[in-house]
């Protein structure tokens, strides 16, 4: 789950780190407020889960409270990649001297939460990553010890030759990865950490993710989800405890399991189709995670078929037949269905399906050729 | 033969009074696994199906049973320590099914358990089968036969699905072996690949990969210096968007990396045999078996 800049700032703020004085906002008359009570030149930031908030005209100066106002009133309500600003972040528009780049991720390969640092800051990391990778510096972190002191250092030393500097920067680090530990992060950012031309060093910008198996335990931070920032299709499938991600084709899937449903949405895709979605219904049978399953894939108008694709194991086939029978007397399924079941009770789903005039396949090449066909034809 | 599990594995099942421990620990007894003990805190000494001992802790169903080999089935926030327990108690091969275990757990969990000279299979994994001989996790048994291709793989579902068609056309498996689709997990591809090219029942090898990261690509540098059996090779995802978790927490291409297309190259540039759909498992076995 991805924090909004504002939601990091704070937490980083309550861990001590500096950042700029600044406040959230969502109407322009909160923003003027703001920027009078901050007194400067102010910047006001569209608060959007997506990169390229800049060049998207998502950020902009404002010398006096009136024009923050009139700023804030144009970002306001824009869509930035599909998703609309309901926020602002408003902040006094900071001299800078230097931009650094420090990072924090959970490293698969190492197994241990990995600092990167930087001097090429405030641009895109992965773009140096890609292309300068000997200017960014690696350090994985044992996390039954933490940041030690002098590795906290080493780190503000790789970033400044100012020793005070460093020491900050160092202090900033430890206080990061605090904040990291203690929210359940896979990602703490602070890009750009700052110098100002007084020397002083802060965090500019901040993002963070938390590790979405750390919400059911934390509640505190599942509260900070921002469900406007989402498709409602995908909230709606998260209530229903499903996994669902909207894609631009036409063939509506519905699978048990992560790696079949790839596999299924690639097998789509090998046919000549292009797949709607990835929904995984997960491993429990439950006849009313199919309808909602259903009922999401039907909202979506862009479906021209829809494709089961269900292997039993733990998941009984029986179960998902009565959830498909179940969701066509609750509400009117007006496209084809193609139905693949195989696995654990078949013969039982394969004879309930048959008493409502549906019929179901074994084969799932043989499924998917079908559910691409019929969308085609319907397209 | 077989890797992992065989005749000697007896069996601990951590969490055997709760839902799903119960329904599978039932499972494996019907398959045939040799389940010594159970572990329930605060249930020690209850009899399950009237014939396993359940105890409170890990290390009184060793002292009691001589238990070698665990199986997780505890909540999420729970398992880590599980985990923790049985290393401790000198369990060497620790399979943990259970899915949504916090990252950071797993990052503290692991060096404890490698430090105990154990081996953890998952978390987030089916876990393993060897057909005929013993089933540890849940990969349902009726649809593996005994043979001599050894599968290892990061979903259920689909390891089900290929696994289905080999049996289905008269190929059997030496061991399955499910490695999880977590982004922290005790045991990789590489773990299970030394193994298959070590167990003399083994043929050929298939590997069952996603997006997201980079241990397919370690896998197949991996397979070109030590692997001297026929691999095969799938990658599921190649229809993925960035950025987006795909169901698996590991499943997620990150700005250019993890991608499909960088996986299966680095399968061809290994020697790897590449299936482009799931049916195709068939014809390539027989090719690659014939061949030797």
């Amino acid at each position: 789950m991805n924090l909004h800049e504002y939601q990091a700032r704070a937490l980083l703020r309550a861990a001590g780190v500096p950042v700029p004085e600044g406040d959230v906002a969502s109407t322009p008359a909160e923003v003027e407020a703001i920027a009078r009570r901050l007194g400067s030149t102010v910047v006001v930031k569209a608060q959007v889960h997506a990169g390229g908030r800049g060049k998207a005209g998502g950020v902009k100066l404002a010398s006096n409270p009136g024009e923050a106002g009139q700023v804030a009133a144009k970002i306001l309500g824009m869509t930035i990649k599909g998703l609309v600003v309901e926020k602002v972040l408003v902040v006094p528009a900071a001299a800078i001297a230097s931009e650094s780049y420090v990072g924090l991720i959970m490293d698969r390969e190492s197994q241990r939460p990995v600092f990167m640092v930087s001097s090429a800051g405030g641009v895109d990391i992965e773009e140096v990553a890609a292309t300068a990778p000997e200017k960014i510096f690696r350090l994985p972190v044992d996390p039954r010890y933490g940041l030690m002191a002098h590795q906290a250092l080493g780190l503000g030393l790789r970033l400044y030759t100012d020793y005070a500097q460093a020491r900050a920067a160092a202090g900033i680090m430890q206080q990061l990865y605090g904040v990291f530990i203690a929210n359940g992060a896979s990602l703490a950012e602070i890009n750009p950490l700052v110098t100002t031309p007084e020397g002083q060093v802060l965090a500019l910008d901040a993002k963070i993710s938390i590790d979405d198996n750390e919400l059911d335990r934390r509640p505190d931070l599942a509260a900070l989800r921002d469900e406007s920032a989402e498709a409602p299709s995908e909230v709606a499938a998260r209530q229903a405890g499903l996994t669902f991600i909207k894609l631009e084709g036409n063939v509506g899937c519905i699978v048990n399991g992560a790696g079949l449903a790839m596999a299924t949405m690639d097998l789509v895709k090998y046919y000549g189709g292009e797949p709607a979605n990835f929904l995984d219904i997960g491993g429990s049978s439950n006849p009313e995670k199919v309808v909602n399953a259903l009922r999401i894939i039907t909202a979506d108008p862009s479906v021209r078929a829809i494709l089961f694709n269900i292997f039993g194991g733990i998941t009984r086939t029986d179960d998902v037949a009565n959830g498909i029978v179940a969701a066509t007397r609750q509400f009117t399924v007006d496209l084809p269905i193609v139905i693949r079941l195989t696995g654990t009770n078949e013969a039982e789903a394969f004879r309930i399906l048959q008493g409502v005039g549906m019929r179901a396949l074994s084969d799932m090449d043989e499924a998917v050729k079908q559910a691409v066909a019929l969308a085609r034809e319907a397209a | 033969m077989s890797v992992f599990v065989n005749e000697t594995t007896r069996l601990v099942v951590q969490g055997i009074t709760g839902r799903d421990g119960s329904f599978h620990a039932r499972q494996m007894l019907e398959y045939g696994t040799q389940i010594v003990a159970g572990v329930t805190p605060g249930k020690g000494g209850q009899l399950f199906e009237e014939r396993v001992p359940v105890f409170h802790t890990v290390a009184d169903a060793i002292a009691a049973t001589a238990a070698n080999t665990s199986v997780i089935y505890v909540p999420p926030v729970l398992a880590a320590g599980a985990i923790a327990e049985a290393a401790d108690a000198g369990i060497k091969f620790i399979v943990c099914i259970t899915e949504g275990i916090p990252v950071l757990d797993m990052a503290r969990v692991l060096p404890f358990v490698r430090e105990r000279g154990a081996r953890l299979l998952g978390p987030n994994c089916p876990g393993l089968i060897t057909p005929g001989i013993a089933k540890v996790g849940i990969i349902p048994g009726q649809i593996c036969s005994p043979g001599r291709v050894g599968l290892v793989s990061r979903s259920g579902t689909l390891t089900y699905e290929v696994v289905n068609q080999l049996t289905r056309n008269g190929i059997g498996q030496s061991t399955c072996v499910g490695i999880g689709g977590d982004p922290l997990i005790g045991t990789s591809f590489i773990d299970v690949l030394r193994a298959f090219q070590d167990d003399p029942g083994t043929e050929a090898i298939v590997m069952l990969g996603e997006i997201g990261g980079t241990d397919e690509q370690k896998a197949a540098a991996f397979v070109a210096d030590y692997v001297r059996k026929p691999v095969i090779g799938f990658i599921a995802g190649q229809t993925a968007p960035k950025g987006r978790r795909m169901g698996h927490a590991g499943a997620i291409i990150s700005g250019a990396s993890g991608t499909a297309e960088e996986k299966l190259h680095a399968f061809t540039a290994a020697g790897i045999e590449v299936m482009r759909r799931p049916a195709d498992v068939v014809g390539l076995v027989k090719q690659v078996t014939s061949n030797r």
